[in-house]
């Protein structure tokens, strides 16, 4: 049995010790490096480029510019392929752009034999733009008389929403109480330790070979062939070991780039490697949300009615667009499910960066505004925060009010009393002062989201595994699910040896997905892939096993069904102390026999048609120098049902970097643009106030364990949610420390002085 | 990659002098921590090198028979950290260089560098201000000495010519012994990052007077400064919190921060007040006063 214990990650070595590779790590001869130049405005178009002066400098092999690129628009949103046309991503990129959309927009690209070569070569580019007045927020944007960003489309790019229960005017005229908040949250960027990278070469006359550091290879695959008009079939896309994603990589960023200039230079290797400062403005970062939220609440601490108004910010371009703030509205839905609520969500374009995916998908944003909401509810009527969202949750038994299905497993309750008793809640309530005073005060917080595990029934959910039996009775894996530092790998190894009956060390997942051989998946994104996975390596693993106890049957006229393969051996079913056959005997047999037998190997290509909502909340004890308008955190947890828990280890250390992220988001990152000119102040890790080992406490955490029946191994989402409910939490103690209601993220000290002096605290 | 056009390694002060003199477009680097982030940038007139890293003349941390402490200028951070004669005498330096960068950057930036860069959050700055610091520089025409107060000219600005180099800090007996002394950095993170305020104070009691007080700020002015209005209306004073306030009230007038995106000039303002109470109340209790 190996599901359920902390396997050791079978890439901790390698990665450890440097050996693991990535794709900076691949190095050809005759490799040329490729770098954008950037527009130094923010919004306009260019009125005149001269590469003359560029391409005549030594070392520098070619200068293209938005004149030479394929003409058609494409969508780089790391989604599946729709077939249903009205749910297609936004087609509103070039490779490169006369019409500046954000301040550092790519508008050419140098292609050097080194870095040097490049910079001196981006100089030498002389560009004249017309300057357009940038609109960096939503609100400028969706003024009756803005330009439109993108000609031909309105700055609006989708509305959506839904309604579930009472009518949510009368749901809310029906209420004791009514509450009105508007909550902001903040530009953030995923800082992954690896910077974009990607490289593309020809090795033969067809064919477009592609390594990068993506989340997404099958769909990066399709995309540049949607993005050059190339036949996918044509497009080999390989991903190493990867540095961090977070969603950034669930995009297609440099690869079409790529691509189109390897294509340009007959075949010659052409690498792209991001500068951190590029990066930060020129991928994707976390959409920036307005929100207004309407509570109804009942004297008695029933939440009547939620109202929930969004507006997103996508930033120049759509990339994932709409979807984000559909998505979290639709994974809110299930932590109320009792509540009259309505969700309605605007995106819209502005000049600045471009929002994409990022770890949990717009439910950070909307769930910072829901459970501020519900805390200043819970205080309204007087009633204990915890105590307050005990009653209003979701239980065991509820049903979505908008399928009407039931959903499936759900401990939140109990996480909920975990994380009390774990930050001994009650008693340091108790121990408290009712008022504090003095410049250094304490407060406690609590927050909970819902989540889920996939993308059904919005997307497909798709996983493909292939097991091939190794002639030494080992086992190695392929599956389309990437490795993208969450531990994928492990444990798939634990899946397969769980349900083959092999022992984990026997196992080994090809860590390299190479679009040319591996299944077909859609990648890491949406915390799915161990959800769809588990049912694509169950049903090999068994296919499998099945094939073996045959083939032992064929060795020994026992038959299968009174056979079973456990730890490695063929046994009795009846007896697995009697080993029939050793693994290593049977897999000799089946590739060597001169009759019998072949390579046993079993491929599943899986959908998953269930989506298993998991759940989970925040504790937190903060202390806040009010003078110095800082915040520590003295303690803090995160509870979680995850389903069954696949690897404690590995969902500890998710859980410890989800939370903070979280902090990070709650005290410490904003992405800081310029209203005026829209250039990003702060686009470098110095003044990025991204935290450090030294600024994250110690974070505890704890898993309420239900059994999740439509996953092969009981599991449900972890990946994304523990970034979720730290920051309201956080902001929740801040409140309950100061008195102070900071309803705009991050609690900085710039934003903490504010609101301090306005209280009069200051 | 950085486009250096030329390199030269000096092994003395003198041949740092002469490789100077004879190279006029040549900046001279030791850490090399401030100087490649400029390369980085691609920034002009840092292409022609004069290395001093391995210079072993400028690498001494001594007490002298007269008390003196003698900081060589090409000490990096983390040997000042843990030098006994720094951590004895004015442990207020090693805290002040504690927190600068992170373990690989105190690895390679010196105190020399440091302040010859001349930002205004120059983190030892405060704190050799507030230890009343003299430093030696050595030129073509011999060595000149200079109190640290009139070392910084503006921001980037230090009054080291083009064709001298920083060769000693030193500080007085009279100046550390029988002084306790505290330094604060207020940044966004606890690592990694610059000052939006640093503070140090150095103040001498007898009992529950204050004989002498010693205020420096990083990052509130274009250089970093001290504050001669506050320290002269709490020197000589009875200690008490009311002391306190009046010294946080009074270095509003010594100070100058500017609004910028990192941040307002209220913010650092709130934030110069609150230091200047608590870095001299530490101090205090540092030396052993009473009354706070």
């Amino acid at each position: 049995m190996t599901i359920g214990k902390s396997v050791r990650r079978v890439d901790a070595i390698a990665k450890v010790t440097g050996k693991a590779r990535y794709t900076d790590d691949f190095f050809m001869p005759g490799m040329l490096h490729a770098k954008y130049l950037r527009s130094t405005i923010a919004h306009g178009v260019v009125t005149r480029i001269d590469t003359d002066r560029a391409k005549a400098l030594p070392g520098v092999v070619a200068v293209f510019t938005f004149e030479d690129v394929p003409p058609h628009k494409f969508a780089t949103a790391g989604h599946p392929y729709a077939l249903d046309p009205d749910h297609k991503d936004v087609e509103d990129r070039l490779l490169l752009t006369r019409h500046v959309r954000y301040w550092g927009d790519e508008i050419a690209v140098v292609v050097a034999e080194n870095n040097l070569a490049l910079e001196k070569a981006l100089q030498c580019i002389d560009v004249e733009y017309e300057a357009y007045d940038p609109m960096t927020t939503a609100k400028e944007a969706l003024a009756p008389d803005a330009r439109q960003i993108h000609a031909g489309a309105p700055n609006l790019v989708a509305e959506s929403g839904y309604a579930v229960g009472t009518r949510i005017d009368d749901a809310l005229d029906e209420a004791d109480e009514v509450l009105t908040t508007e909550y902001r949250t903040q530009l953030v960027q995923h800082c992954h330790i690896e910077n974009h990278v990607t490289y593309a070469y020809m090795d033969d006359f067809d064919h477009i070979v592609i390594v990068s550091s993506t989340q997404i290879p099958h769909i990066a695959r399709r995309i540049v062939g949607e993005a050059l008009d190339i036949p996918c079939g044509r497009i080999r896309v390989i991903k190493p070991y990867i540095g961090g994603g977070f969603g950034n990589k669930q995009d297609v960023v440099l690869e079409p780039m790529a691509a189109f200039l390897t294509l340009k230079l007959d075949g010659r290797p052409v690498k792209i490697h991001l500068a951190r400062e590029e990066g930060m403005i020129g991928t994707r970062i976390r959409h920036p949300f307005d929100i207004r939220v309407r509570a109804g609440v009942m004297k008695d601490g029933t939440l009547h009615a939620l109202d929930i108004d969004a507006l997103s910010n996508t930033g120049a371009y759509a990339s994932h667009g709409h979807s984000v703030a559909g998505a979290a509205g639709a994974k809110t839905r299930a932590l109320y499910p009792r509540t009259a609520m309505r969700y309605h969500a605007r995106t819209v374009y502005a000049n600045i960066p471009a929002s994409g995916a990022m770890r949990a998908y717009g439910a950070p944003q909307v769930l910072f505004a829901v459970d501020c909401m519900i805390e200043e509810a819970a205080r309204k009527i007087g009633m204990d925060s915890v105590a307050f969202r005990l009653k209003n949750i979701i239980r065991q038994g509820d049903i979505d009010p908008l399928t009407h299905k039931p959903y499936s497993t759900c401990g939140l309750t109990e996480c909920l009393t975990k994380g009390r008793e774990l930050i001994q809640w009650d008693q340091k309530r108790a121990d408290r002062p009712r008022e504090q005073t003095g410049p250094v005060r304490r407060g406690l917080g609590v927050a909970c989201f819902s989540y889920a595990s996939g993308t059904y029934p919005v997307c497909l959910e798709i996983a493909g595994a292939r097991i091939i039996l190794n002639q030494d009775a080992s086992v190695h894996v392929q599956v389309g699910a990437t490795e993208i530092g969450q531990g994928m790998d492990t444990v798939v190894a634990q899946m397969t040896a769980e349900t083959l009956g092999v022992a984990v060390e026997q196992v080994h997942v090809v860590s390299t997905q190479d679009t040319d051989v591996t299944p077909f998946d859609t990648g890491a994104y949406a915390s799915r892939q161990a959800y769809v996975t588990s049912n694509a390596v169950f049903r090999a693993a068994i296919e499998l096993k099945d094939k073996i106890l045959k083939h032992a049957d064929s060795m020994t006229g026992i038959t299968a069904d009174r056979l079973d393969l456990i730890d490695g051996r063929v046994v009795y079913a009846v007896d697995a102390g009697h080993t029939v056959l050793p693994l290593q005997a049977v897999a000799l047999d089946a590739y060597y026999d001169k009759v019998r037998g072949g390579q046993l190997t079993a491929e599943v290509s899986y959908k998953t048609t269930t989506n298993a909502p998991c759940f989970g909340c925040t504790f937190v004890e903060v202390k806040v120098d009010i003078p110095l308008c800082q915040v520590t955190i003295k303690e803090i947890y995160n509870v979680h049902d995850s389903g069954v828990i696949l690897n404690p280890v590995l969902a500890q250390g998710q859980v410890q970097g989800g939370a903070a992220m979280g902090i990070a988001a709650a005290l410490y990152e904003d992405l800081q643009v310029d209203p005026d000119s829209g250039r990003i102040y702060n686009n470098n890790l110095l003044d990025y106030k991204f935290p450090t080992i030294m600024d994250i406490p110690d974070i505890g955490c704890a898993f309420v364990e239900t059994v999740e029946p439509s996953s092969g191994y009981g599991n449900k989402a972890l990946g994304e949610p523990p970034i979720i409910s730290p920051p309201p939490a956080i902001r929740n103690a801040v409140w309950d420390a100061t008195g102070v209601k900071v309803d705009e993220l991050p609690l900085s000290p710039h934003n903490l002085f504010k609101c301090f002096r306005r209280a009069g605290l200051i | 990659m950085f486009d250096i056009k030329r390199h030269h390694k000096a092994g003395s002060i003198q041949e740092a002098l002469t490789l100077l003199k004879a190279n006029p477009e040549a900046r001279l680097i030791a850490g090399g921590t401030d100087i490649l982030i400029k390369l980085h940038k691609g920034k002009a007139g840092y292409d022609h090198l004069v290395d001093i890293h391995d210079v072993a003349e400028l690498n001494f941390i001594s007490e002298e028979k007269d008390g003196r402490l003698r900081i060589g200028p090409g000490c990096t951070f983390r040997q000042i950290i843990e030098s006994p004669v720094i951590q004895r005498h004015i442990p207020i330096l090693a805290e002040a260089v504690a927190n600068i960068g992170g373990p690989q950057v105190r690895n390679m930036a010196t105190i020399g560098g440091n302040i010859c860069n001349g930002v205004p959050s120059c983190d030892s700055g405060s704190s050799l201000l507030a230890l009343n610091a003299v430093v030696t520089i050595a030129g073509p025409k011999g060595d000149r000495q200079l109190p640290i107060e009139n070392f910084f000219l503006g921001p980037g600005r230090v009054a080291v010519a083009r064709d001298e180099i920083l060769a000693a800090i030193t500080i007085a007996a009279a100046d550390y012994q029988g002084y306790g002394g505290f330094f604060y950095k207020y940044a966004m993170r606890r690592a990694m990052d610059i000052a939006t305020i640093g503070c140090a104070a150095v103040c001498k009691v007898d009992g529950d007077t204050l004989v002498d007080l010693r205020l420096a700020y990083q990052v509130a002015a274009p250089v970093p400064i001290r504050c001669p209005k506050a320290e002269k209306s709490a020197v000589g004073q009875k200690i008490s919190e009311t002391l306190l306030e009046k010294v946080a009230a009074q270095v509003v007038d010594d100070v100058t921060p500017r609004t910028s995106w990192r941040a307002s000039r209220e913010l650092r303002l709130q934030i110069i007040r609150t230091l200047a109470r608590r870095s001299v109340r530490q101090a205090v209790i540092r030396a052993g006063g009473t009354g706070v």
